[in-house]
């Protein structure tokens, strides 16, 4: 998932709530997801957020461009449990070579691949549509995190990009100088550790100067901050938060209603 | 009131044992700009830190005075506006509007009062960008006029220039001169450092030169200052207007056996198809705008890019046998001994700890090493940190490395930027010499001086 420094701000309905009431929203639907083991509950939740998914603008194409890296390690999480997983339960479905793969061990893979999504999909939901600035203002403004954090974060945020750039610099710098590894891997791992440390030392030095071209704006200066752009947490960002807190209810009293409920303590 | 008072004034960073400026005397008056001269290494940037008030207590020693308004510079930080050298290190914000608000906010400028300003400091600075743009998407020239914009929006009385053309290209450096000519008013007093003395000459009434040892070397109006001591300040490599250059060089013989051929090769999207030949004993400037794909195709050349379409064909001259493969596919080792490239920033380059180290690698035996040293004056740095070199040096050692293993072509990347006379003229005279031996040189740059020094030949992407 790649986010944009600068992007397009949306103006589908829960998009444009406030950054913090979407970070809110999303951190109480995925805690209640993880109270339980059972595949019922994350299965609910991700009906409903592929629900939801229209109210926040997204489209299905952008999620499944988004998110196809999730959907690979999911991929890796229903396979390693398949092939290592300790609880062999239940009858046997089918044989793979030495392994029975047996219903206990599909309802565990079933499990941790409905949950890995459930948890992941309010995450691409608030971050596709939250413009990194609005986030940082409603951050400072909303939920009086410290500027100096928030912008500060920001800022080096910014120089992300550079970073892909300096990377393929050094590399080709590397193989002017006629050093590359032909093919050994230890060659190869000292050849992208030294990378490694160049890009880093480039990183700091960048740092260092944002550092004091910001200083010299002011931004140490101890002046109590103004905000140019106006963040605000109204009534409708309450209904969100709480409308959140009510549906992950519903889900897990679902959830217990049909008896498949399984408390991850006790 | 002076605006500006230096007495006695000196700094040392913390861990350094020579004082990077020392036994400075100065008043500068409210409304004055000063060109700000030396050769590198007297403590130019230095003082204009010190002056913007971002010399820590911390970070080093102090001694003497230094006041803005009868206030120590450390208590007059929101008098002073400061812009420095590289765009991507001072632009705070992701949009062009909010950059310049960056600064307004941090001061504690009412909201209503925000906006108003934001857009009187880029009309001032004449651009004309929405205000949501996203700063990366400007060029650099813009970028550093909009930096000046979020100088400018804090009204400043004092406004610091620490080079802010020097990573341009000549139309970006333009852009900025003529946006500082319209945005400053007469009552804002301005000290820059620059090295593009014929182009910010016009735009100053005083030129103050610091002494290598410390103190101030010359004081006065340009003419006086250029009138009297311009030889002997061309001679300390800076770049007095009107000193002459010493006379081009052209190749002592035609060219000879081809080199590497570029044939219809590009690559999407930032080199359209180009076709170009190198030759020994020849030197080609390679010149066209910012964007045009320069850089991309002196490393399409160098093997170190693979084209998206067309080749690159090195001659059996260049590469022997291996010269049925493309450049890029070679080992570097292999590449290395055929193909010098010298990068733009010398520090991607440099991969040792030492000046000697760096020669080294690759297995030069010490009499190779010793020769290098000697020829791009590097004797006396033979055991600095790479990384601590002034920009001179770590020039002169990018070209040593890349020579180190005697290739026959030599690709050099905007070799003069950023350089001062000296180090100019001794790359001229070094790249001419490597010619006549029969070496071919190609450069991809924007400096028409150094052109017309170097080049036989020309081609404009």
């Amino acid at each position: 998932m790649t986010i944009a420094a600068v992007m397009q701000r949306s103006t589908a309905p829960l998009a444009r709530r406030n950054p913090v009431a979407k970070l809110v929203a999303a951190t109480v639907f995925a805690v209640g997801i993880l109270f339980t083991l059972d595949p019922l509950t994350p299965a609910l939740a991700i009906a409903a957020e592929l629900v939801l998914l229209p109210l926040f603008g997204v489209r299905y194409r952008t999620l499944l461009r988004r998110g196809w890296p999730l959907l690979l390690s999911v991929f890796g999480v229903v396979l390693t449990t398949i092939l290592f997983g300790a609880d062999r339960g239940g009858e046997t479905v089918f044989g793979l070579g030495p392994l029975d793969v047996t219903t206990g061990v599909l309802a565990v893979a079933l499990g941790l691949a409905l949950r890995l999504v459930a948890l992941a999909l309010p995450g691409i939901m608030v971050f596709t549509t939250t413009d990194p600035t609005d986030l940082a203002d409603a951050l400072v403004q909303n939920a009086k995190a410290p500027a100096r954090f928030a912008i500060g974060t920001l800022a080096a945020f910014r120089l992300v990009p550079l970073l892909g750039q300096e990377w393929q610099a050094l590399r080709m710098a590397r193989r002017a100088r006629g050093i590359d590894a032909g093919g050994n891997p230890v060659a190869a791992a000292r050849l992208f550790a030294s990378t490694l440390f160049a890009l880093l030392v480039g990183a700091i030095r960048r740092g260092t100067r944002l550092a004091t071209a910001m200083d010299a704006r002011g931004f140490d200066s101890g002046v109590s901050r103004t905000h140019a752009r106006e963040q605000r947490f109204t009534r409708a960002d309450w209904v969100f938060v709480l409308g959140a807190v009510l549906l992950t209810g519903a889900i897990l009293t679902v959830s217990i209603a049909t008896d498949t409920f399984r408390p991850v303590l006790g | 009131m002076s605006a500006v008072e230096l007495r006695g004034f000196g700094w040392r960073h913390a861990g350094r044992k020579a004082w990077a400026v020392r036994g400075v005397d100065l008043r500068v008056e409210r409304g004055e700009r000063v060109l700000l001269l030396g050769p590198s290494g007297a403590g130019k940037s230095t003082l204009l830190a010190a002056l913007a008030g971002l010399l820590a207590d911390d970070s080093g020693e102090r001694e003497g005075v230094a006041e803005i308004d009868g206030l120590d510079t450390r208590k007059a930080r929101e008098r002073v506006g400061i812009v420095f050298q590289d765009p991507a290190t001072q632009l705070v914000m992701s949009r062009v509007g909010d950059d310049v608000a960056f600064g307004l906010e941090n001061r504690g400028v009412p909201r209503e009062e925000i906006w108003p300003r934001v857009a009187e400091a880029l009309e001032a600075v004449g651009l004309a960008h929405p205000l949501d743009r996203d700063t990366h998407a400007l060029s650099g020239g813009e970028q550093q006029r909009l930096a000046l914009a979020g100088a400018l929006a804090l009204r400043p009385d004092l406004l610091l220039l620490d080079e802010p053309t020097a990573n341009l290209d000549p139309a970006g450096a333009a852009l900025v001169r003529g946006s500082l000519r319209r945005a400053l008013s007469r009552d804002t007093t301005v000290i820059m450092v620059e090295h593009r003395l014929d182009e910010v000459v016009p735009f100053v009434d005083r030129v103050v030169v610091l002494a290598p040892g410390g103190g101030v070397r010359a004081d006065g109006s340009p003419d006086q200052v250029f009138g009297t001591l311009g030889k002997a300040l061309a001679d300390d490599g800076i770049w007095v207007p009107g000193q002459p250059l010493p006379p081009p060089r052209r190749a002592a013989a035609p060219p000879g056996e081809v080199l590497v051929t570029a044939d219809r090769v590009a690559l999407a999207p930032r080199l359209a198809p180009t076709d170009l030949s190198v030759r020994t004993g020849e030197a080609l400037a390679v010149l066209g705008p910012n964007g045009a794909g320069k850089s991309t195709l002196a490393l399409l050349l160098g093997g170190l890019l693979k084209p998206t379409a067309g080749r690159v064909v090195a001659s059996s001259v260049l590469a022997g046998a291996d010269a049925a493969r493309p450049p890029h596919r070679w080992r570097a080792a292999d590449l290395t001994a055929r193909i010098g490239s010298v990068f733009q920033d010398p520090e991607h380059q440099f991969v040792a700890s030492t000046v000697r180290g760096e020669l080294e690698v690759g297995g030069r035996s010490p009499r190779v090493v010793d020769e290098l040293l000697a020829r791009l004056h590097l004797d006396h740095l033979a055991r600095a940190n790479p990384y601590t070199l002034s920009g001179g040096e770590a020039r002169r050692l990018s070209v040593a490395t890349a020579l180190a293993a005697a290739p026959r072509l030599l690709l050099l990347d905007e070799p003069t930027f950023g350089q001062d006379r000296r180090t100019w003229i001794e790359l001229v005279a070094l790249l001419s010499d490597l010619r006549d031996e029969g070496h071919g040189v190609l450069a991809v740059t924007h400096d028409p001086a150094f052109v017309d020094a170097l080049a036989d030949r020309r081609l404009a992407l």
